[in-house]
C-alpha cells in the first residue's frame, strides 16, 4: 500500500568521495511517509556517509536529493532542520551544561517584545515531551538525566521543527530492553501520525521488530531495498557481509573440552572501594574467560584494576605463581598484559595519526622512547597486521579517524598483538561494530588462545561470550556471583538469572 | 542529593558572594570609615573600566576562548583618544565613536582569524596584544595629557547618590553590564555563547550559527575594551602607551573569580561585576592596613585565584561522580 503513496525523500545517484575513499558511489533511497525504513550495512558501508549528505553536513559529488517532489541543496545542519529533516545521533549531540528547555529549543527560541520568552517555552518543551510520554523538570540542566531520557529530549527537539524526516542514527546503543522498548512506543506512535523515519540499528531483533522496510548498502554501493516482512534475516544478514554466513563457526565443544594449561593469573581478594568487591579469579594459560554483567556491574572496573589503570585498595595479585603489584599501566604492559578499552575513541586510538603510527604506539611505549623502531620495520609490522586482521583500508598510512569503527577496533588489537602479550584484556571489543568484523574479532580470539594466549573477554553480547569462553564469569553489583564452565548445556538463559540475580 | 544538582550551577556565583561579604565584614570590623556608603561606591568608581572589561571577557571565556588582547586595546584607545583630541582637535562627538571603532575592529579581525583559519584564540589575541601595543607607541611614546573640556567634564562630574556620589563613569559601566545580562540570558546570541562554550561540535550539529556567535564574541570584547579605553582615559585624562599593561590578566581573574568556568558553557555576568568588586576591596583593605605594600594585592589575588579554579575543579568533579553513581 505504500507503494501507492509519494515519496516523502528520494536520494538518486549519490557519489561522495573523500580523499583515496569512495565513500558512496551512486546510491539511492527512498523514504515514504508513515514508515519506518532500517538503513542496514557493516561499519565503513557508508551509511553514516550517506546520512551526513543528507542532513547537510557534507555535500554529494553526485546525485539529486529531492524533498516531497522537489528538489533541495541541503548546505549544512540548520539548513536541513529548516527543510524538517532532523537527526538524533548515537552520541547524544546536545549540551548538557545547559537546560532541558534550552536544548529543546535553542537556535529557534520563541521570542516575545525582542527577548526570549523562557515561560512560554518551558510550558512547550512539557508538551513535546509529554508526546514523547515523558515528564521530567524540564528545567534542570541536561546533564542530570541519564542517556535514555537525554535521547527523548534529542528527539523532541527534532519533532519541535515539525520534522517530515526524523532520522535515528544508533539510537538504541546505549538504552537498556525497558528503555528500547519505551522509544519504540514513541517510534511507532510517531510513525502513526505520518512521520517519516530511518532507522539505523546495529540491533537486528530491533531492526526486525520496529522496521517496515530495509535498504542495505555495502562498501558504498547500493545493495538493495526489501521489505522487512519479505526478508529473512539469514538473507539479510548475507547481503551486508556480501557472502554466504559461515554462521561464524561456533567452536563451542572444542572450547568446553579443551585441556586447561597451566595457572597465568591468581586473583586474591582483590578489592577496590566503590568499585569492585573483593574478587578471586583464576586464569589458565590459552583460556578465554568471559566477564558477564550487565553495565555497571563492575566489569570495566576490574579490567581497569588488573591492567594498573586504577590502583587496588586490598588484595593480590600473582602472575606465573609470583605475586606482583599493577599499580599503574606500565608494570601490567611490563608483566605481559594488554587492555583494550570499551572506549575507543577516549582511551584507544590517537585520531590524527596514521594506522601504522597507532599500531606501533605500545610496542614503542615498551622498547623505550630513546629505541626508535625504523620506520622501515614499522611499515612491515603494519602491513603483516593489516592482513592478518584484514583491516580496511590496506594502506598504513592512512589517519586512523577516517577508518569505520570495526577497523579502528582491530587496530587496537594489532596494537597490543604486537607486545605479544600472555593476558589479553578486551572489554566490549565487539560494540558498535558490524557483524563481519564481530565474527572475525572472536575468530581472532580463539585462533590466539590455541597459541597460548590467555584473554579476558568483556561483553554484553551473551550469544558471543557462549560461543567463544570456556568459562564464563558472572558480575552483579561489583561482584562476582558465579563461575561458569561453558559447554552445550549452559544457555543465555541461564547467564541472565545470574546478572540479574534472584529468582527470575 | 537533589540540592546538590541544583548548586551545580551556582555555587562558584555563591561562594563569590559570600567571599565578597566576609571580606566587606572584615574590613568594617577592622577599619573604622571602611563601613560607609563612598568607600563602597569607590569600588565601583575606581574600577569601572575594569567591569566594563570583565563583561566582554565573560563573553568570551564563556564561549571557551580567551582575548589577551584587551588591556593593551585600552591603551590604543587612550591613545588614539588623546592624540585626536589634543594634537588633531576633532570633537569628542568624532572621537569616541573612532576610538570604538578601533577596538571593535581589532576584535572583528581577532574574530575572523580564530573562526576562518580556526586558531587558538590564545595565540591569536596575544598577536593582538603585542599589535594593539605596539600601535599605541607609534602614536607617540610619550604621555599626552587631555585638556579637554568635554573630558574634563566627564572626570569630574559626580552624580550625587544620597549623602554620596558616583562618576559618569559608573552609569556607563551599569548600563553595559545590564544590557549584557540581557543578552547573556535573553538573546539568542546569548545563549548560542552558552551552548558554543558546553559543546562546539553539538553546536555545529544542532544548526546553530557557530561562526557568527564567534566572531560576535571577540567583536563584543573588543567594543567592551575600547569602552573601558575611554572611561579610562576620563579617569586618567591621559593617552599613554603604558596604560593598562597587563589589565587582560585582572580581567581573566575576575571573571574566573566570578565563578565562570575557564572551560566554558557555565557562569554568568552579575559573576564578574562581584568578581571585580573582589579585587577592589582587596586593593582597598590594603590602602586602609596602610602598613602594607601594594604588591599585596597581587598576592591576595593569586592565592584567591588558585583557590577559585581548585574550587571549580572540585565541584565538576564531585559532579561528575554524583551522575556515574546515578547511571
Amino acid at each position: 500500500m505504500q507503494e501507492q503513496k509519494t515519496p516523502r525523500l528520494v536520494m538518486e545517484g549519490i557519489t561522495k568521495e573523500f580523499p583515496g575513499v569512495k565513500a558512496l558511489s551512486n546510491v539511492s533511497f527512498q523514504l515514504f511517509p508513515g514508515e519506518v525504513h532500517s538503513l542496514m550495512g557493516e561499519n565503513g558501508a557508508g551509511k553514516s556517509t550517506l546520512i551526513k549528505v543528507l542532513t547537510g553536513v557534507y555535500s554529494n559529488d553526485e546525485g539529486t536529493v529531492k524533498l516531497e517532489g522537489s528538489p533541495i541543496h541541503v548546505a549544512n545542519p540548520l539548513e536541513a532542520q529548516d527543510l524538517g529533516i532532523s537527526t538524533v545521533y548515537q552520541e547524544v549531540n546536545l549540551c548538557s551544561n545547559l537546560s532541558v528547555v534550552e536544548n529543546i529549543f535553542i537556535g529557534r527560541q520563541i521570542m516575545k517584545k525582542g527577548r526570549i520568552d523562557w515561560k512560554e517555552m518551558k510550558s512547550r518543551a512539557e508538551e513535546v515531551l509529554a508526546r514523547l510520554n515523558l515528564t521530567i523538570d524540564v528545567t534542570k540542566l541536561l546533564s542530570s538525566y541519564s542517556v535514555a531520557i537525554q535521547q527523548m529530549v534529542a528527539i523532541g527537539r527534532a519533532l519541535n521543527v515539525s520534522a517530515r524526516v526524523l532520522i535515528l542514527d544508533e539510537p538504541t546503543s546505549s538504552l537498556d530492553t525497558d528503555e528500547v522498548n519505551q522509544l519504540f512506543g514513541v517510534i511507532r506512535k510517531l510513525k502513526d501520525e505520518g512521520l517519516a523515519i530511518v532507522f539505523i540499528s546495529h540491533f537486528l531483533d530491533q531492526i526486525y521488530e520496529i522496521s517496515d522496510r530495509i535498504t542495505v548498502l555495502r562498501n558504498g554501493e547500493l545493495v538493495g531495498e526489501y521489505m522487512t516482512k519479505d526478508l529473512p534475516r539469514i538473507e539479510l544478514v548475507s547481503k551486508m557481509i556480501g557472502k554466504e554466513l559461515d554462521a561464524v563457526s561456533s567452536n563451542r565443544d572444542e572450547v568446553a573440552k579443551k585441556e586447561r594449561g597451566e595457572v597465568l593469573l591468581e586473583v586474591e581478594q582483590l578489592a577496590r572501594k566503590g568499585s569492585v568487591e573483593p574478587f578471586n579469579l583464576d586464569l589458565h594459560k590459552g583460556e578465554i574467560v568471559g566477564l558477564a554483567g550487565l553495565l555497571g556491574s563492575g566489569r570495566t572496573e576490574l579490567a581497569r584494576l588488573l591492567f594498573g589503570a586504577d590502583k587496588a585498595d586490598s588484595g593480590e595479585i600473582k602472575i606465573n605463581g609470583s605475586k606482583t603489584k599493577l599499580n599503574i599501566p606500565k608494570q601490567a604492559i611490563s608483566k605481559g598484559i594488554a587492555f583494550c578499552s570499551e572506549d575507543r575513541k577516549a582511551e584507544g586510538i590517537i585520531p590524527d595519526l596514521t594506522i601504522r603510527e597507532n599500531i606501533i604506539l605500545a610496542m614503542q611505549g615498551i622498547n623505550g622512547v630513546f629505541n626508535y623502531i625504523p620506520k622501515k620495520r614499522q611499515i612491515e609490522i603494519a602491513d603483516e597486521y593489516i592482513k592478518l586482521l584484514n583491516i580496511n583500508p590496506r594502506n598504513p598510512e592512512q589517519l586512523i579517524k577516517n577508518l569505520s569503527g570495526g577497523n579502528q577496533q582491530k587496530v587496537m588489537l594489532a596494537r597490543w598483538l604486537i607486545t605479544n602479550p600472555e593476558l589479553l584484556i578486551l572489554d566490549e571489543p565487539t560494540r558498535g561494530i558490524d557483524i563481519g568484523a564481530k565474527a572475525e574479532i572472536m575468530k581472532l580470539m580463539i585462533s590466539l588462545s590455541k597459541d597460548g594466549m590467555s584473554i579476558l573477554f568483556i561483553s554484553s553480547e551473551l550469544e558471543e561470550v557462549l560461543r567463544t569462553c570456556n568459562k564464563i564469569v558472572v558480575m552483579r553489583d561489583r561482584e562476582k556471583v558465579s563461575e561458569i564452565d561453558n559447554g552445550k548445556q549452559v544457555t543465555q538463559q541461564d547467564i541472565m538469572k545470574q546478572m540479574a540475580g534472584g529468582v527470575v | 542529593m537533589k540540592s546538590l544538582k541544583l548548586d551545580y550551577r551556582q555555587l562558584p556565583l555563591l561562594a563569590t558572594f559570600a567571599l565578597f561579604i566576609m571580606m566587606y565584614a572584615f574590613g568594617s570590623t577592622r577599619y573604622t570609615g571602611f563601613l560607609s556608603t563612598q568607600v563602597f561606591l569607590n569600588l565601583f568608581i575606581d574600577n569601572a573600566f575594569l567591569i566594563i572589561v570583565a563583561v566582554g571577557m565573560t563573553f568570551v571565556i564563556l564561549s571557551g576562548g580567551i582575548d589577551l588582547s584587551v588591556g593593551s586595546v585600552i591603551a590604543l584607545t587612550s591613545m588614539v583618544a588623546a592624540s585626536l583630541v589634543m594634537n588633531a582637535q576633532l570633537s569628542p562627538w568624532i572621537v569616541i565613536p573612532i576610538c570604538l571603532l578601533v577596538g571593535s575592529l581589532i576584535g572583528l579581525g581577532q574574530g575572523c582569524l580564530i573562526h576562518f583559519f580556526n586558531l587558538q584564540p590564545f595565540i591569536v589575541t596575544l598577536a593582538g596584544m603585542f599589535l594593539a601595543r605596539g600601535l599605541s607607541y607609534l602614536i607617540s611614546v610619550e604621555t599626552i595629557a587631555i585638556n579637554n573640556p568635554f573630558f574634563d567634564f566627564m572626570a569630574s562630574s559626580r552624580i550625587p547618590l544620597g549623602d554620596s556620589f558616583i562618576s559618569i563613569s559608573v552609569v556607563i559601566a551599569l548600563v553595559v553590564v545590564v544590557l549584557a545580562v540581557f543578552v547573556g540570558h535573553y538573546s539568542k546570541f546569548g545563549r548560542n555563547v552558552y551552548a558554543l562554550g558546553g559543546n562546539e561540535q553539538s553546536a555545529v550539529l544542532m544548526g546553530l550559527p557557530v561562526g557568527k556567535t564567534k566572531i560576535m564574541i571577540y567583536v563584543i570584547s573588543g567594543f567592551c575594551a575600547s569602552l573601558a579605553g575611554l572611561v579610562f582615559t576620563f579617569y586618567m585624562l591621559s593617552g599613554y602607551g603604558l596604560h593598562a599593561n597587563g589589565l587582560e590578566l585582572d580581567a581573566i581573574a575576575a571573571v574566573v573569580i566570578g565563578g565562570t568556568l575557564l572551560t566554558g558553557g557555565a557562569g554568568y555576568v552579575a559573576g564578574s561585576v562581584v568578581g571585580v568588586l573582589i579585587l577592589g576591596i582587596i586593593q582597598t583593605i590594603i590602602v586602609f592596613e596602610g602598613t602594607l605594600s601594594s604588591w599585596w594585592t597581587k598576592i591576595a589575588i593569586g592565592a584567591l585565584l588558585l583557590l577559585f579554579i581548585v574550587f571549580q575543579r572540585v565541584i565538576v568533579i564531585r559532579s561528575k561522580v554524583k551522575k556515574s553513581s546515578v547511571t
